[in-house]
Parts: C-alpha cells; sequence; structure tokens
C-alpha cells in the first residue's frame, strides 16, 4: 500500500471510532472515561506508520490514537470502553489504560509524565539486549513539567537510549494553557538542553512527522542515541468527554478554526484518487461498525474475576485478610 | 561484626524457612546480600542491579562490592540522582523482559519514587489484565542511631504493604537475607526488598548453594509459653533479647520472626496466640496504621470469640526520630522496653519491673563518625 494510502486509513480510523464514541458516550453504554484524540490523531499516526511492528511505544491517558496507529486491536479497545471481557484489559483498565503487547503498545497511564521513564526502561533493555528495536514516549506538554520528563532525558541522554520523545503540545493541561504553566515555552530547547537532538514539528503535520521519524529510527537503529520531537497540534474537543468546552471561556472557537481548517484527516484524504479514498472509508465504516457490535455483544466480566491478576507470582498465603463479602 | 548468640535449640531454627543447612559456614548479611546478588546474575542474565552509588567505592555498604568488575557498568551501574524516573526505568526494564534491582541507600528515599512504586509498578500486571508482569526488586536500607535523625532512620514499609500488588520482605539474618533476595528476584512481581542498617552487621549461617526463603511460612525463632513478641526486621533481635530478660522475671516468650510481610502470614502467629494469650509486636515503625497495627488486626480477627488474648503494639515514639542520643534512647522500643511490656502483658498490669541491660545481650551501635 502506497504511503499516503497507509496514513490515511490509519487516520481515518482513528477520527471515526472516536466520533462513534463520542456518540455512545452519553448512552452510558461506556464505562470509564474517555479523552478523546480528535483534531491530535496526525502526531501519533506519522510517527508509528514510521516504526516496525516489533517496536514499542508508550502513551497517555489521551492514548486511543497511539492504541490504534500502532496496530492495537480495535474491537478490544471497543470493548474494554465497554466495561466487558473482551476488552484489551478484560475490563480492569478502561480506556485510560490501553495496552496490546502483540502490537507493541505497552500501556497508556492516567498519571500525567509516568510512562516517560517507563519507556526509558524498555529502551535500557532493548539497548542491553543488542536489540535493534526502537521506543517512542508519546506524552502531552503538561508532562514537560513533571519532574520525570526532566530526570528521563537526563538519563536517555546519559546512556544513549534508543527512544524518541513525543511531546504531543496541545497548548493546554486540561483547561490552562501552556502560556500560564511555562516560563519559557519551546519544549524542545529544553530537551535540546540535555543533550537530545531536538525538532520542532508545526502544524500538525503527518507527512513531516513521518519524515522526521523515519530518519530518527535509522539513526536509532544504527545505534544512535535519543532523539525529540515536540509536535504542534491542537485538542478539538473538551478534555474528557465528547463535547466541546469553549462555552468554559478559557480559549475561543477562533484559536480552533484554523486547525480545523488545515484538518489533517481531510488533506491526506484530498491526496488519494477518489475511488482510492471511498474504498478505504468503506471498509473503516465497516470495521468500526463491528468493533461497537463486538462491545455490544461481549459479556462483562463474572464478579469471580475481581481478584485476578493482583499477582502474577501466587503463593498460598494471601496478602491480607481474605475479603468479607464473596463473590457469588 | 557480631552475631547474636542464642541456645542451640533455638538456633536451629535459623533453617526453618528454606530447610537447607548450612553447616559450618558463617557469613555477615552484606556478604549474604552481595552473594545472593552475584549468583543470581550468573545464573540469569535478565538480572541487573543499579542506584545512587551502586558502583561506588563504599558499593553500598558492601553488598555491591566487586559487581561491576564481574559483570560489567551495563549490569552494575550508579545512576543520576532522579529515584523517581529510576523507578519507572525500572519498570520499563521489567517489561522490556529484564529482572532489575534498584537500590536505595536509604528507606527514606523511596517517598521520592511513591508514584511510580504505588501508580504504576503495584498495578502493572492487574491494571493490564494480566497482559504486563513487572518483576523488579527494590532494596532499601532504614538507618538507626548516631544522630541519623528525621530522614535517616524511618521504616516505612507498611506503606507498601497496604498496596495490592506489591510484596514486602524484611529479612532478618543473613540466612534469610540471601534466600528471601533470591525469590524475589524470581518472583514476577514488585518486591520490598527492606534491610536495616544495624542488621548488616550481624552474621550468621548461610549455606553456600541456591536456596530461596519464599513468602508463607513466619519463623518461630525462640520458643515460649507466655506471651508471643512478633519482631520486624531489628525489632527481631529486641525481641530475641527480651525473650533473655523475660527469665529472670518467670516468663516464657515465644518469638516469631515474619520474615515476609506481604504476603504475610499470620496462621504461623495465631497459632501461637492462642497457646500464650498474649501478643506483642515491636515494629521498626510508627504504631499508627503501621505492620503492627496490621498484625494485630489480622490475628484478632481471626482468633477473636475463639480464645481469650490481649495484644500491645509497640513501636517508634509518635514523634521524628531525634539526633540527641539522650532522645534518641527514648524513641525506639529496646529489648528492656519489650521486656518489662511483655512481663506486665502477662501478669495483668504495671510491674514496675525494668531490667538493667546486661551488657552481653547489648545492640551492635552502628558506629560513627563516617
Amino acid at each position: 500500500m502506497l504511503l499516503n494510502e497507509r496514513l490515511y486509513k490509519s487516520l481515518y480510523r482513528i477520527r471515526r471510532a472516536e466520533e462513534e464514541i463520542g456518540k455512545i458516550y452519553p448512552t452510558d453504554k461506556i464505562k470509564s472515561p474517555v479523552h478523546l484524540s480528535i483534531g491530535q490523531e496526525a502526531i501519533s499516526v506519522g510517527v508509528c506508520e514510521a516504526l516496525r511492528p516489533d517496536d514499542v511505544v508508550f502513551g497517555t491517558y489521551r492514548g486511543h490514537a497511539m492504541y490504534m496507529a500502532k496496530g492495537g486491536n480495535l474491537n478490544a479497545m471497543v470493548a474494554e470502553m465497554y466495561g466487558k471481557e473482551t476488552g484489551c484489559t478484560s475490563g480492569k483498565g478502561g480506556s485510560m489504560h490501553l495496552v496490546d503487547p502483540d502490537a507493541g503498545v505497552m500501556g497508556t497511564s492516567a498519571v500525567v509524565g509516568t510512562t516517560i521513564a517507563n519507556a526509558a526502561g524498555t529502551a535500557y533493555a532493548l539497548k542491553l539486549k543488542k536489540s535493534d528495536q526502537v521506543v517512542v514516549s508519546f506524552f502531552g506538554d503538561g508532562a514537560s513539567e513533571e519532574g520525570v520528563f526532566a530526570e528521563t532525558l537526563n538519563f536517555a541522554a546519559l546512556k544513549q537510549l534508543p527512544i524518541i520523545f513525543v511531546c504531543e503540545n496541545n497548548g493546554y493541561a486540561i483547561h490552562t494553557s501552556q502560556c500560564k504553566r511555562q516560563g519559557r515555552p519551546e519544549i524542545a530547547a529544553r530537551a535540546e538542553a540535555y543533550g537530545i537532538p531536538s525538532t520542532v514539528i508545526e502544524g500538525n503535520d503527518c507527512l513531516k512527522l513521518y519524515d522526521a521519524t523515519t530518519s530518527a529510527v535509522e539513526s536509532i537503529r544504527s545505534g544512535g542515541g535519543p532523539v525529540f520531537f515536540e509536535a504542534q497540534t491542537y485538542r478539538w474537543r473538551e478534555h474528557v468527554g465528547p463535547n466541546e468546552d469553549f462555552h468554559l471561556g478559557f480559549r475561543d472557537p477562533a484559536e480552533r478554526q484554523p486547525w480545523v481548517e488545515n484538518d489533517e484527516v481531510a488533506r491526506i484524504g484530498a491526496l488519494l484518487p477518489d475511488a482510492d479514498r471511498v474504498a478505504i472509508e468503506a471498509e473503516i465504516e465497516a470495521e468500526v461498525a463491528a468493533a461497537i457490535e463486538f462491545a455490544e455483544q461481549s459479556s462483562f466480566p463474572p464478579a469471580s474475576e475481581l481478584m485476578t491478576y493482583v499477582y502474577a507470582t501466587e503463593y498460598a498465603t494471601p496478602s491480607a485478610a481474605a475479603p468479607v463479602k464473596k463473590a457469588a | 561484626m557480631t552475631s547474636i548468640t542464642l541456645p542451640p535449640n533455638e538456633t536451629q531454627n535459623q533453617t526453618a524457612g528454606g530447610g537447607v543447612d548450612a553447616g559450618d559456614r558463617e557469613i555477615s548479611y552484606v556478604e549474604a546480600i552481595r552473594e545472593a546478588t552475584s549468583q543470581e546474575m550468573a545464573r540469569d542474565d535478565r538480572v541487573l542491579i543499579y542506584g545512587l552509588d551502586v558502583d561506588d567505592p563504599k558499593a553500598i555498604q558492601g553488598t555491591t562490592k566487586g559487581l561491576v568488575e564481574e559483570f560489567g557498568p551495563e549490569r552494575v551501574f550508579g545512576t543520576p540522582l532522579s529515584e523517581d524516573s529510576m523507578t519507572g526505568v525500572a519498570i520499563g526494564m521489567a517489561l522490556g523482559g529484564l529482572r532489575p534491582i534498584h537500590v536505595h541507600i536509604r528507606m527514606d528515599f523511596l517517598m521520592l519514587s511513591m508514584n511510580q512504586l504505588v501508580n504504576v509498578a503495584a498495578k502493572t500486571h492487574s491494571m493490564f489484565g494480566g497482559r504486563l508482569k513487572c518483576p523488579m526488586v527494590v532494596r532499601s536500607m532504614i538507618g538507626k542511631s548516631w544522630g541519623q535523625g528525621a530522614q535517616h532512620s524511618q521504616g516505612l514499609y507498611s506503606y507498601f504493604m497496604h498496596v495490592p500488588g506489591l510484596k514486602v520482605v524484611c529479612p532478618t539474618t543473613p540466612y534469610d537475607a540471601k534466600g528471601a533476595l533470591l525469590a524475589a528476584i524470581r518472583d514476577d512481581d514488585p518486591v520490598m526488598f527492606v534491610e536495616h542498617r544495624i542488621l548488616h552487621f550481624q552474621n550468621g549461617p548461610v549455606p553456600e548453594q541456591d536456596y530461596v526463603v519464599e513468602p508463607g511460612k513466619s519463623r518461630i525463632t525462640a520458643h515460649g509459653d507466655d506471651v508471643t513478641l512478633v519482631g520486624i526486621s531489628y525489632q527481631q533481635l529486641e525481641c530475641l533479647r527480651a525473650h533473655q530478660y523475660l527469665k529472670d522475671v518467670g516468663v516464657s516468650a515465644e518469638v516469631i520472626d515474619p520474615i515476609w510481610l506481604a504476603p504475610l502470614d499470620t496462621d504461623t502467629i495465631c497459632e501461637s496466640v492462642a497457646r500464650t494469650g498474649h501478643l506483642i509486636v515491636a515494629d521498626n515503625g510508627w504504631t499508627n496504621c503501621g505492620a503492627a497495627a496490621e498484625i494485630v488486626a489480622q490475628v484478632t480477627e481471626k482468633l477473636q470469640g475463639k480464645c481469650e488474648f490481649k495484644v500491645q503494639r509497640l513501636g517508634f515514639a509518635p514523634t521524628s526520630c531525634p539526633t540527641t542520643p539522650s532522645l534518641e534512647d527514648e524513641f525506639y522500643p529496646t529489648a528492656q522496653s519489650i521486656a518489662a511490656s511483655a512481663n506486665d502483658l502477662v501478669k495483668g498490669g504495671p510491674q514496675g519491673w525494668f531490667p538493667e541491660e546486661r551488657p552481653e545481650l547489648a545492640a551492635v551501635e552502628f558506629k560513627g563518625p563516617f
């Protein structure tokens, strides 16, 4: 498949899956708070299309796009949001804790910044094993204010780890703009200060990110150290949930307007011949509908699943007094 | 270095957990940890060890001495002063197929790692529906004496006992230090391995061969009929000394070392308390919401209505640890204060007995200046 077709297929899948999730959300069928990536899909797609299936990604609670872009199972993602036993964590994690190790999706976190260090640890493991796999750490502009960001950049530079840091800068941490939180807004410059080659990717540009990631991956696979991208983007909807949030007054619809006008899903789609684009869209529509149907038809996990997977190594002695209430 | 000398019938229990006979071989707690680490790193190339000062000349009290020469700087290294990130890195290493040992020379420093330990490591297996595992060991050391003060003296293991998904072990003897460390490294869950700096000076029988001390069995370290003394980590030594003091007033104390605090074997403790009718738990931490509180609560839940018994917790005075000796001496439970409390508990009220310190049972202090 041609690159533009691959990019569009991934972009369109994420957009449509999330739009449908947004429509279902008010019905209360989805049992987990969702943080939609709508508007930001180009970052995950541009990066992940330049990776191999055995490369590894770590991300955030706004992780649907990364999960899907890296090849995470769509049925399992939607079922997870429904809280069903067929979900990617069998109903234990929900939307904010997606995982698909078979696709190299090693987990997302609801605590800002935490997976940056986890990604670096896996990068260390791969380097020690002399693997040529690459790790990508996705995080937001808010995470760049956490101590773990600075600590991990220093360690990655020190050990020359095979990792790409991708800061998805959408300008807001929940409802607080970056200019209210950072004395100096150039996040990439901070990474550069640790000795990590850093690039700002402007304009939510999927193709530029694809090219930059391709170069970074080549460099890392041939023994190079970490690379940092500050990818500028914009969150179209509210922090959590399917709605818009302009009524809160912290940002103006005019600010979003250019991002919508330059929608990367539409722009990449327009690069394809109409017939090809329509065929891709039809395929994705069927895939998304099937995923929703799969989630609808799946069962909730039985009560007996409550105490599964607390420990990977079990011993006869319980860790505490037995729960009083026994599952039926 | 000094070892606590026990009567022969009591030392036999030193090997009860792993059941491996050490013969005449006796090494220190420090050497037991070093030996376990070295043997396991040689056996399993997924194991690596790192942390502040791991590769410096002092080598974490000697527990990591020679490892960098043996296994190289990629598997043995010191780190930047970044406990938060380095804990997250351990989790990532575990996800990447390694079995990291992350070392903290002070347990107090673990407070900088809490987010990764509680929010990530503890939850990796359950939150991701069993699809990921997080085998890692976090070694840390509790300090005591010679003015180490409020931020170098804390035994904070109860914080980790509270969180499902974490395991906690506080070995007291060199035998358990080696066996529990081998068990911890081979465990597929995050294990908090808690040492006490004074215990580092203890010698004891340790087999050279491979063995594990796994969760599931508390160890009876001295037999008795009148009161059960559960001593955690360093307080286990104080309880063994209290056992000796109590003979002077005709009180026969059973002493139990839980070894693993999570998972915790309270059955052994309950069997003892059902016989003695009295339980004292001496802890290296504050009593409020502490390990002693948890042990007392579990024993009470299991035994209430079945037999009569009395309980008492002993731990740090409810304040920050002071530095000056005249106050620091009052901060900790001691063999004498444990013995006095046990005597009062058994005899049903204040007896006015507080034993004179016997030099042959005196604590082995961490000697300054350093």
